[in-house]
This record gives structure tokens, C-alpha cells and sequence, in this order.
């Protein structure tokens, strides 16, 4: 059996460990095992090593996404290569990927630096958000200067963003 | 420029200042960026390829901190080359391996590189001399909103900047420092400092990063995990460990001079003997020694002058920056043993033999704690 991790050399170290109920395998060569700290068991993190193998499996567990449509990439070549094809896989591949990407990280969601064009877009989204909101309140007390003045603003915001 | 002028002058982290310095060789942010819908490098077709690296690298080049930068395509360079500018961490061992398609482009100090088609589209890292993880972001920060307009970053709501491998997704920033930690290694500590870090969530890796040995007692701490956590976070979280490290590091330095100060004395002279003397010499024995010539710099033991010197010789040693000053493309292993023994025989004629009177009683990593 060969190592998991330089996939190289012989297998010598099995390791078993239940991760929230699952059972997850890797097996090791000397030099890996040596080098990702098994000789201390307790304090070994087996998601760690994870990172390309379980991946392939949690993956596997969604037969609904196929191919991405932009890539023509497979659950088939993330089994071979551990990585994805482009950005759009992402998306087509989310629900077997989500699990995965939970057990690598310390959060399941970004917080920290966004590019400023996606601030942006989402503030405005926000915007347009709230004045729909104030547009169906006004509509439904019969306010109707005051709708057509939110309409008026929601337009000329949508034809900006156009524009 | 040319790459004869990067190979000339060293680096700026490598002769720079920087707190801790004695410690802490280097301090390294890396963002890993994609363009979307583009296929990743991993899975791109070599037209495809071509095609992101002219996108990338143009835009990398109208960069301000990048005018007069060095920039060339991977399969311009020989293997010798490439090796150089992984043994200056300019590049990383897997981009070395790339060709056709890929490309790099750094600026004069070697402070900022940029990997076009590595794993990611665009890899680029800030390096500086020290413990500064917070400038190097700053500096790299800088240079990624710059290209922001210029290039559509692949971009999620929830999982941030989308990279090949899902381990990278989020910041797509691994920030690390560089510690020589002879003290730790010689006093049996190491073992029992990697678990811990590791317990929360950093790795401790060897002198190029992942699955390589350490040598010289040189290693790299950075952070394992990209999503759920802002850039700053990561950092400070990775500063407070180093400098935990650094204080056990000083102390293990502090019992050894108080309780073994002979094997102390005695694995100096050695190395300076053995060093001053030998005529064949592997690049392992080589950088272990010069760890213990470093370790006796900072016990005042040879003077600080000679520092850079030394640090200087960490790089020189290794075998494509010997072959390169040799100006010879290839080269036997034992042939560069001898070339390298002869170098480091030269080089250290400058350095007096340790001065046993002006040993340090309080290592000088400790006294810059206190600051």
C-alpha cells in the first residue's frame, strides 16, 4: 500500500481516527509519519493530512453535480489531483465540498479582506433592499407620493449600476 | 533588469534589521489570487495557460513598488537558475518544476515576488528581515488592492478568495516567519514545541516549507488554515506563538550556558574548527555548523560584525548558488563539497576563533525581549 501523503513509498503507519461520528483512514510511510508528528498520537490532528484524501471522498458522497460547465471538470480528477478546475467549480461541486472545507478550517465562512467591488455591489444591493422594503410599507398605507418617490429612487439607482 | 543582478546582491531580508533579527531570519506573507472562470493552472491547457500569464504579469508589471522589476517566463531559465531562486525563497520548489506558461516577476531588494501559474493563478509574497509578520502584510496588502481593478479576482460570499486546492479558500494567505532555533534543538525541546503549535492550528515545516527536512535548526512557523478568520487575526494569533517560541528559545539558550556550558564551548569549536579547516563538506554538515557559528554570534562568542557574513553563507552554501558562482551548469556532488568547503574556509579567515573572555552571560535574544 502506498503513502497517503508522498504517495511514493511504502505505507508502514495505519491510522484510524472517528472525527464526529466518521472514521476517517490515512496510511503513512515512515518518513511522513515521522514528519507530520504521529508518534504522538494525542496530539495529532489527522485533518491535517486530510486535505487531499478525505476531500475525494466527501465529494464522491454528491452523484447530482457532474461536470462543471465552464471547466469540464470532474469528481473524478479531484479524486486524482486534490485540487479543482476553476472558481465556477466551486459552485457546482458546493454540497460535497461544504463538509470538507468545515473539517480543513477554522470557520465555514470568510470574514476578512473583499475585493472593493464587491463591497460596493453588496451595498448597494443592501440599498435597493431597504428602499423596496419602505416602497411596500408606503404602497400599502396609500402613501403614494411618498412610492413613487422610493420607485423613482430605486430606478435611478438600477440605471446607475447600468450604466 | 537582469537576473545576474538579483543573483549578486542578496536579498534585503537577509542583510536587513528588523526586531528579534537574531531569531527571527525572516518573516513571509504570501495571497494566493485566481481569475475567474479561468481555469486553474493544475487543469488549464497550455493556450489557456499563455494566456493568464500575459494578463497577470502585465498587470504585475504596472505595479509602481515593481518598475525597473526583474521578469521572465519559467522556460526561459535553466534548472540551475530556477534552483537559485528557490534557495532564496523566491520562488517555491513546485514552481521551479513549471515551464511554458508560467512565469515570475520580482523587484530589485527581493522583497516582493510574484509566482504567475504556480498551484494559483497569482501567488505573491512580501518577505523582510525579522519579526515584522504585520509590515509584510501591510506591504503585500498593498500590492493585491492595487492590482484589484486590474484583474477579476475569483471572488465568493461565503468562502472568500477561491483558490485550486480547498484548503487555501478565504484570505488565501499563509503568513510564516523564518526561526533559527538552535537553543530548542540542542536542549531535546523541539518535539514537544511542534506538537503544541500544531495542537492549535499552525505548522511547523523545515527550511522550504512543506514536507522538508529541517536543517541548520531552521524553521518555519505559519499558519495552517485560511477561512473563518480575517488576515489580521491570523497574524496576531501567529505573532503571539512566535514569540513564545522566542522566549523558550532564549531560555533554553540561558539553562544551556548555565548548565552545560562546556558541550556548549565544545560544539563551537568545533564547528568553527571544523569549518576553518575542512576540505570536503556536505551541505547538511554545512548548515548546521554555521547554526552553531550563529549561535555563538549571539552568545558574543565571534563578533557581530560578521554576522551578515555568516547569514550570507546560510545561502551561498547551497548547491545551486555554489554551482551558479562557480559558473558551472553541472557539477558532482563531491566536486561541490570541496568547492563549498573551499568557499566557507575563505569566507571565515575574517572571523576570529571564539573569545571564550567576552561570552555573553544573558544571550542577546533576552535583552531584546525586554525592550
Amino acid at each position: 500500500m502506498q503513502c497517503d501523503v508522498c504517495q511514493q513509498k511504502e505505507a508502514t503507519v495505519f491510522l484510524t481516527q472517528i472525527v464526529g461520528g466518521k472514521m476517517q483512514k490515512v496510511n503513512l510511510c515512515e518518513a511522513c509519519s515521522k514528519d507530520k508528528g504521529v508518534n504522538d498520537p494525542t496530539g495529532f490532528a489527522l485533518a491535517d493530512l486530510l486535505l487531499g484524501m478525505g476531500a475525494a471522498q466527501e465529494i464522491e458522497k454528491n452523484p447530482a453535480a457532474q461536470r462543471c460547465p465552464v471547466c469540464g471538470f470532474t469528481q473524478a480528477d479531484f479524486k486524482k489531483t486534490g485540487r479543482l478546475g476553476c472558481s465556477t467549480c466551486y459552485e457546482v461541486f458546493a454540497d460535497g465540498l461544504e463538509g470538507m472545507i468545515r473539517n480543513m478550517h477554522k470557520g465555514p465562512e470568510h470574514v476578512g479582506k473583499a475585493p472593493v467591488a464587491y463591497l460596493r455591489s453588496r451595498q448597494i444591493d443592501q440599498k435597493i433592499k431597504t428602499l423596496q422594503s419602505s416602497l411596500q410599507e408606503a404602497v400599502a398605507a396609500e402613501q403614494y407620493e411618498k412610492a413613487a418617490d422610493l420607485r423613482d429612487q430605486i430606478r435611478r439607482i438600477e440605471a446607475g449600476l447600468e450604466a | 533588469m537582469k537576473l545576474t543582478e538579483i543573483i549578486e546582491n542578496s536579498g534585503e531580508w537577509l542583510k536587513g534589521d528588523g526586531p528579534h533579527r537574531n531569531i527571527v531570519v525572516s518573516s513571509r506573507v504570501r495571497l494566493a489570487r485566481n481569475l475567474r472562470s479561468k481555469p486553474f493552472p493544475g487543469w488549464a491547457k497550455k493556450a489557456e495557460r499563455i494566456e493568464v500569464l500575459k494578463i497577470v504579469k502585465s498587470a504585475v508589471e504596472q505595479l509602481p513598488e515593481m518598475e525597473d522589476a526583474y521578469t521572465e517566463n519559467l522556460e526561459a531559465l535553466s534548472p540551475l537558475e530556477k534552483q537559485v531562486l528557490v534557495e532564496r525563497h523566491l520562488i517555491s520548489r513546485e514552481h521551479a518544476a513549471k515551464g511554458v506558461g508560467s512565469g515570475v516577476v520580482m523587484n530589485v531588494n527581493q522583497s516582493l515576488s510574484f509566482m504567475i501559474n504556480e498551484e494559483d493563478h497569482l501567488r505573491m509574497q512580501a518577505i523582510c528581515c525579522g519579526l515584522q509578520l504585520g509590515k509584510v502584510f501591510a506591504m503585500i496588502n498593498q500590492a493585491d488592492s492595487e492590482l484589484e481593478p486590474m484583474l477579476d479576482f475569483a471572488f465568493h460570499p461565503q468562502l472568500g478568495y477561491l483558490t485550486a486546492c480547498p484548503s487555501n479558500v478565504g484570505t488565501g494567505m499563509r503568513a510564516s516567519a523564518m526561526l533559527h532555533l538552535p537553543g530548542l534543538v540542542m536542549s531535546d525541546q523541539m518535539n514537544k514545541i511542534i506538537n503544541s503549535v500544531n495542537k492549535i492550528g499552525l505548522a511547523v515545516r523545515g527550511l522550504h516549507g512543506e514536507g522538508t527536512e529541517a536543517m541548520g535548526n531552521l524553521f518555519q512557523v505559519s499558519n495552517q488554515t485560511t477561512l473563518g478568520e480575517a488576515e489580521e487575526e491570523i497574524i496576531s494569533r501567529l505573532n503571539d506563538v512566535i514569540e513564545k517560541i522566542i522566549e523558550h528559545e532564549c531560555n533554553a539558550r540561558q539553562l544551556l550556558l548555565q548548565k552545560k556550558p562546556v558541550t556548549l564551548l565544545d560544539q563551537i569549536g568545533r564547528a568553527y574548527g571544523v569549518l576553518s579547516y575542512a576540505h570536503s563538506i556536505s551541505s547538511k554538515e554545512a548548515l548546521n555548523l554555521l547554526s552553531v557559528i550563529k549561535l555563538g554570534t549571539d552568545l558574543n562568542l565571534f563578533p557581530d560584525e560578521n554576522r551578515i557574513l555568516v547569514d550570507e553563507l546560510f545561502i551561498e552554501t547551497q548547491p545551486a548558488h555554489l554551482q551558479k558562482g562557480a559558473h558551472v551548469q553541472k557539477m558532482s556532488a563531491d566536486e561541490r563539497d570541496t568547492l563549498r568547503a573551499s568557499l566557507i574556509r575563505a569566507k571565515l579567515q575574517v572571523v576570529p576563533k571564539p573569545d571564550i573572555a567576552k561570552i555573553a552571560t544573558q544571550p542577546l535574544g533576552t535583552t531584546e525581549n525586554d525592550e
